[in-house]
């Protein structure tokens, strides 16, 4: 389109009319946003960083509280160590409940797979490869079981997983017959079992495998969820699962998977929960399955599912090790860690609310 | 007057399907046992005791568990049961020492013997006996055990105290006062954990009777204060998750760990030098006692009498090392070995 000069042709009457009008083109309303609102909207777009502040802050904070001892590099290595198990349970219960659904049976699929890795080291006396091989196999049948029955049988994830609980349990104690198997055992028989409780030092840190296998499984699962056409299928059915069939994703298909790859890694973490118990022992971990939850909604990811990231239950896992060491070393008594988690857990599913109704 | 009429019937009803058991059990005499989980090798031991003695007098014998420590709701629901079938005696591990009272009370208006077994109802007397371990008594042999060991420097002493739970149930408490009572430290008030002032105390934590709480635990106060030399615990898989603790600080050399159980595992631990020496308790024999005292209340209402000087009968304790110490009368491994449970 080619211009002509202005001078060259006279103003028409109504376009002198025209020109005091608003020459604005058709919009919404923009809504003036305060900082409250900007602050929402950037939470929604960012979900892992309301953990991340609350992480920072806390580390900051007990450093103050507990004085120096909190910061050394060995301590907060520690705080590592005693968080990894329950991270990598938290990493598996992330995977579920990104499909808006749950699984209460995580610590006993764990506690179960340790179980049999021990008893088919130890007791029958298969080569230690082999006994944690199967325990990995089991893991992903005992994962798969709560998929199938969630998806096939059409039975709410919260009432399958609550039954499974149960099942595992009882079948950790049939096989165990409730007695640990012990570290020196282990150690004369099958060594391979407490691999992840051998440790590098690294300055004044004591970093263990468990802790860095931790950090591995956070990884993978990082770049499955984000960077695989299944990954986005998993956030897509959490999302909405009718909407996620229609567009052609084979859901109860994924979802089984879902719930496999959760309990193989579950398995895993029994490999590393004996290397850091130093025994297998069927009485510990029982409230794995709650603590888990715990750090998934501290991190932020949805109960609702499809959203969160799955670095979220990381961090979650690291607040809550980080509230208990400061806690502990301020001298506070335990009751009021149990006190102060609760409290974090209910802030963190406000918050998720709050952040939600962004959309709204 | 028609409604009260069919009340009456309702009643008789109930009543009458509520005693149909009680008939058609006459001759055989009944008991339960109601552990607090069936995951604990100490109630493993427990119920094995109950059953070979209740084969032998020919009692019928049902058996009860909560599914975890601490769950009591389960615990009513058994001796509900139990009442209703008609049994003549209840052995009760109660989670809940206090809360359980009421419903004992329910069964022995009915009839039944109600012996408390390893754990005292809180009053004590809420039960017609108790059958326990003295475990204020384990918890002495030990501290006077790892004092004796120690010598002229059990007056430098730097102390762990590695407990059960944060409600401190009075297992934990007895044991954890009563090692400090033997280890030569003012207890002040013996039903509390936690009041004492002495400086050799480097902290309590609490482990849930288990090895990953004890390694926790262990780490968090080595936290506080990594020239701890003697640590107590609650029992042997607290004591073996902190001796991994301890290995991981490459410290477990010159650290004296004492335990109270005597579980097999515990016991092969003691030999192995793990645990320094552990007071041993006999839960099978609180269970066969435990059917004794109830066929003999079935056959001539005689209920059992307390040890002397104790207000419960004390089924015994012994302290189990290899380093034996002047003054603290104990076994050794070999015999610790032989009567060990689990």
């Amino acid at each position: 389109m080619s211009e002509t000069p202005k001078s060259s042709r006279q103003k028409q009457d109504f376009e002198h009319a025209l020109e005091s009008s608003d020459s604005s083109v058709a919009q919404f309303e923009h809504k003036h946003r305060s900082l409250f609102d900007s602050v929402q909207h950037f939470l929604h777009g960012n979900p892992t960083m309301v953990p991340v502040i609350v992480l920072i802050f806390s580390i900051i904070i007990f450093g103050f509280v507990a004085g120096s001892k909190f910061f050394s590099p060995f301590n907060l290595s520690l705080i590592m160590q005693q968080v990894s198990i329950i991270g990598i349970l938290a990493a598996a219960q992330s995977l579920v409940i990104l499909t808006a659904g749950i699984d209460l049976s995580v610590g006993a699929i764990m506690v179960l797979m340790s179980v049999i890795m021990g008893q088919l080291a130890v007791t029958i006396g298969i080569p230690a490869p082999i006994a944690i091989f199967v325990g990995f196999i089991g893991g992903i049948c005992a994962g798969a079981l709560n998929g199938f029955l969630v998806t096939r049988i059409k039975l709410p994830p919260f009432i399958v997983t609550l039954g499974t609980w149960n099942i595992f349990f009882a079948l950790n104690l049939w096989l165990s017959g409730a007695q640990s198997i012990r570290s020196q055992t282990l150690d004369e028989v099958a060594p391979l079992l407490k691999f992840f409780g051998e440790s590098i030092a690294l300055g004044g840190a004591r970093i263990t495998y468990g802790s860095i296998l931790m950090l591995l499984i956070f990884g993978v699962l990082w770049y499955i969820l984000n960077h695989t056409s299944w990954g986005r299928h998993v956030y897509a059915i959490g999302d909405d699962k009718e909407a996620a069939e229609l567009s052609g994703i084979r859901t109860n298909r994924t979802l089984i998977m879902v719930y496999g790859l959760a309990g193989l890694v579950c398995a895993i973490g029994a490999w590393a929960s004996i290397g850091r118990v130093g025994s297998v022992s069927p009485q510990s971990f029982q409230e794995a399955n709650l603590q888990s939850i715990t750090a998934v909604v501290i991190g932020g990811i949805s109960l609702f599912g499809g959203r969160g990231s799955i670095i979220g239950p990381l961090i979650g896992a690291l607040i809550v090790g980080v509230f208990n060491s400061g806690l502990r070393l301020a001298g506070v008594d335990v009751l009021w860690q149990v006190f102060a988690i609760g409290w974090l857990t209910i802030i963190a599913v406000a918050i998720d609310q709050w952040i939600r109704k962004v959309s709204s | 007057m028609k409604k009260a009429l069919l009340g009456a019937a309702l009643g008789a009803l109930a009543l009458g399907i509520s005693a149909a058991p009680n008939t058609a059990k006459a001759d055989e005499i009944g008991a339960c046992l109601i552990t607090k989980t069936d995951i604990n090798p100490f109630f493993v031991k427990m119920k094995e005791g109950a059953s070979a003695k209740a084969d032998e007098l020919g009692i019928d014998l049902s058996t009860y568990a909560g599914k975890i420590d601490g769950d009591h709701e389960t615990q009513v629901q058994a001796i509900e049961s139990c009442i209703a079938s008609g049994a003549k005696g209840i052995l009760l591990t109660a989670s809940d020492t206090k809360a359980i009272v009421p419903v004992v009370k329910k069964a022995r208006d009915a009839g039944l013997l109600v012996i408390a077994l390893d754990t005292p109802l809180e009053p004590i007397d809420a039960a017609d006996a108790t059958f326990a371990t003295d475990n204020f008594k384990a918890g002495e042999l030990i501290g006077q055990w790892a004092a004796a060991k120690l010598g002229a420097d059990a007056a430098n002493a730097k102390i762990a105290l590695l407990d059960l739970a944060p409600s401190a149930p009075s297992v934990d408490v007895l044991r954890d006062q009563g090692f400090m009572k033997g280890f030569g430290i003012d207890i002040k008030d013996p039903n509390k954990i936690g009041d004492e002032d002495d400086d050799r105390i480097v902290g309590h934590d609490v482990t849930s009777g288990n090895e990953e709480g004890g390694r926790t635990a262990m780490e968090n106060l080595m936290q506080r204060d990594s020239g701890i030399n003697v640590v107590y615990t609650i029992n042997e898989p607290a004591a073996a998750g902190a001796y991994e603790a301890l290995k991981s600080f490459g410290m477990e050399e010159g650290v004296l760990i004492v335990s109270v159980d005597g579980g097999c595992p515990g016991v092969a631990n003691v030999k192995d030098g793990v645990i320094g020496a552990t007071s041993q308790q006999y839960p099978l024999l609180m269970a066969s006692k435990g059917i004794e005292a109830i066929k003999a209340w079935a056959d001539s209402g005689e209920k059992p009498q307390n040890s002397q000087g104790l207000n419960f009968y004390n089924t015994g304790v012994n302290l189990v090392t290899d380093q034996p110490v002047d003054g603290v009368p104990s076994i050794d491994v070999a015999e610790g070995m032989d009567r060990c449970w689990g």
